[in-house]
């Protein structure tokens, strides 16, 4: 009898999981093995750095129920390793615990991998306390160490370390951000939606130093705290240390399996990697941007969303190019940031005021909206968002003077 | 028997719009399109987030964090990320007034 084809998928996040939901839903009817080390079910990260903080009871947030798996027929095996990948013989080895390593053959392969937290070469960095989140597990942890009375520094400005701060003081703890950069959000974010970002933070007790970083982490003695030392001079007695200074794709599976690799797993505009049959997607991938003038890896949900997809189709027969969905968003307190499309070096700015915050419109030299970002009370930024993600996937070609005039409604900018 | 529950004036709520209605500790979706009237549940079956805060077009509610849409008269899930569909609730408008069955 001759064996189904089975398509094997390395890594159980948001994109592995997505694309072997989404493999069922269009019909693929061979095997799906969905592999992830993690002893959870496949989970949504972005939670973890905010519900899971705030209310560390809550369930985890599923990328679908763990029923689901079975019923699709997709063979999840979790707190299983892949050792390593054949791309000549088709086939990947699997270690569940100590049991004899398992060869499985594969039609097509997706790897899935994600990334780990990048951490600091310092002195003292391996201390228990000093923490990244990218795992629940992390988070669990880190939950533990929050509330009245605990003090936490978080190292980096970016999107991580803003949501910890906000849930940590949420939790009641105090915090003290640094930032080695001149700004908040500098490598995202508009310089005036960033700066709303920080006053509100400051205005929430967020200690924010910027332009400062850590020379090296020192165990004090009597008080169970940990002394960071600052390049400025300055030291910080706290409970607790978060880095959040962005991921490092994992491509030790690729890499040694001969793929092409640069920062993430290369691949064509179809999510094809440099071997047959194997393609990649979510936060290891590294795809040619819809510029054409380079690669990207692009860390965010809707990315990892939507590369999964693709991915499945593609790997069905399709041969689809992937547009990425330039999409992200971050919640803080009970505001929102969103960003969509391009906002860097626009033409013309248009800002339009939200109650309790702002929407700027990017748009280039013909008036075409390229780009939107956002900061507000999530009430209130929120559809207006929508709209706004809409205008700038059509770049829509709309008068700055409509677009920031508050007494036009934004969704009739729809239609106009 | 169903119970009806008065929510707003019909006109409380715009043309293509939704508002949130909290009643016996649970929170609904009340929409209007033109003079018609539907409601749902008020969580998005995919991330517990509040629907009222979405937007509403051609009979969809779009969830504010992740897209996940619905259709307002059904309840049907449209989509990835949202793969539960909505619960709803009868609706209708009497003397002016929005009145659901919860």
């Amino acid at each position: 009898m001759a064996q189904l084809p089975c398509i094997v998928i390395v890594g159980a996040g948001q994109a592995g999981a997505r694309a072997a939901l989404t493999l069922r839903e269009r019909g693929w009817a061979g095997r799906v093995l969905l592999v992830g080390e993690e002893a959870h079910a496949p989970y949504e990260r972005p939670p973890l750095s905010k519900r899971s903080l705030l209310t560390p009871e809550a369930a985890a947030t599923l990328v679908a129920e763990v029923s689901r798996y079975a019923q699709d027929g997709i063979e999840l095996q979790l707190q299983t390793r892949v050792l390593s990948i054949d791309t000549a013989a088709r086939c990947v080895t699997l270690a569940h615990g100590d049991d004899a390593p398992e060869i499985v053959h594969y039609s097509k392969l997706l790897l899935a991998t994600g990334g780990k937290a990048r951490r600091l070469d310092l002195p003292g960095a391996d201390d228990a306390r000093v923490m990244t989140l990218r795992h629940a597990n992390d988070a669990t942890r880190l939950a533990t160490r929050l509330g009245p009375g605990s003090t936490v520094a978080v190292l980096g400005g970016g999107f991580i370390g803003l949501e910890v701060a906000a849930s940590a003081r949420q939790r009641g703890s105090e915090v003290v951000l640094l930032e080695a950069g001149p700004r908040l959000l500098g490598r995202a974010v508009p310089a005036d939606i960033a700066g709303l970002v920080h006053a509100l933070h400051a205005a929430r007790g967020v200690d924010i130093r910027l332009l400062d970083s850590v020379s090296a982490f020192e165990p004090a003695s009597a008080s169970g705290r940990i002394t960071v030392r600052c390049a400025s001079g300055t030291t910080i007695a706290v409970d607790t240390v978060v880095i959040g200074i962005g991921m490092v794709p994992e491509v030790s599976l690729a890499t040694a399996a001969g793929l092409q690799v640069r920062r993430g797993i290369v691949v064509d505009s179809t999510l094809r990697t440099s071997a047959d049959d194997v393609y990649a997607a979510g936060d290891v991938c590294e795809f040619p941007n819809h510029e054409g003038t380079g690669t990207t890896v692009m860390e965010s949900w809707a990315n990892a969303e939507a590369q999964a997809v693709v991915a499945a189709r593609n790997m069905m027969g399709d041969a689809e190019a992937y547009r990425p969905d330039l999409w992200m968003w971050s919640d803080q307190y009970d505001h929102g940031l969103q960003m969509a499309g391009r906002c860097i070096e626009p033409s013309h700015v248009v800002t339009r005021v939200l109650p309790g915050g702002q929407l700027a419109f990017y748009l280039d030299a013909e008036e075409r909206i390229v780009g939107a970002a956002g900061f507000a009370p999530t009430a209130s930024l929120a559809r207006a968002f929508t709209v706004a993600r809409r205008l700038v996937a059509t770049q829509e070609r709309r008068r700055p003077a409509e677009l920031g005039d508050p007494e036009r409604a934004l969704k009739s900018l729809l239609a106009a | 028997m169903s119970n009806w529950i008065d929510v707003c004036a019909l006109d409380d709520i715009d043309d293509e719009d939704v508002m949130r209605f909290d009643h016996a500790g649970k929170t609904y979706a009340v929409y209007r399109v033109g003079e018609a009237v539907y409601a749902t549940d008020g969580l998005c079956t995919h991330e517990q987030v509040h629907l009222c805060d979405g937007l509403v077009m051609d009979h969809v509610i779009e969830c504010p964090k992740h897209n996940g849409r619905f259709d307002i008269r059904t309840g049907k899930a449209l989509g990835a990320p949202a793969c539960i569909h909505l619960a709803t609730h009868p609706a209708k408008v009497e003397g002016g007034r929005i009145c659901i069955a919860c």
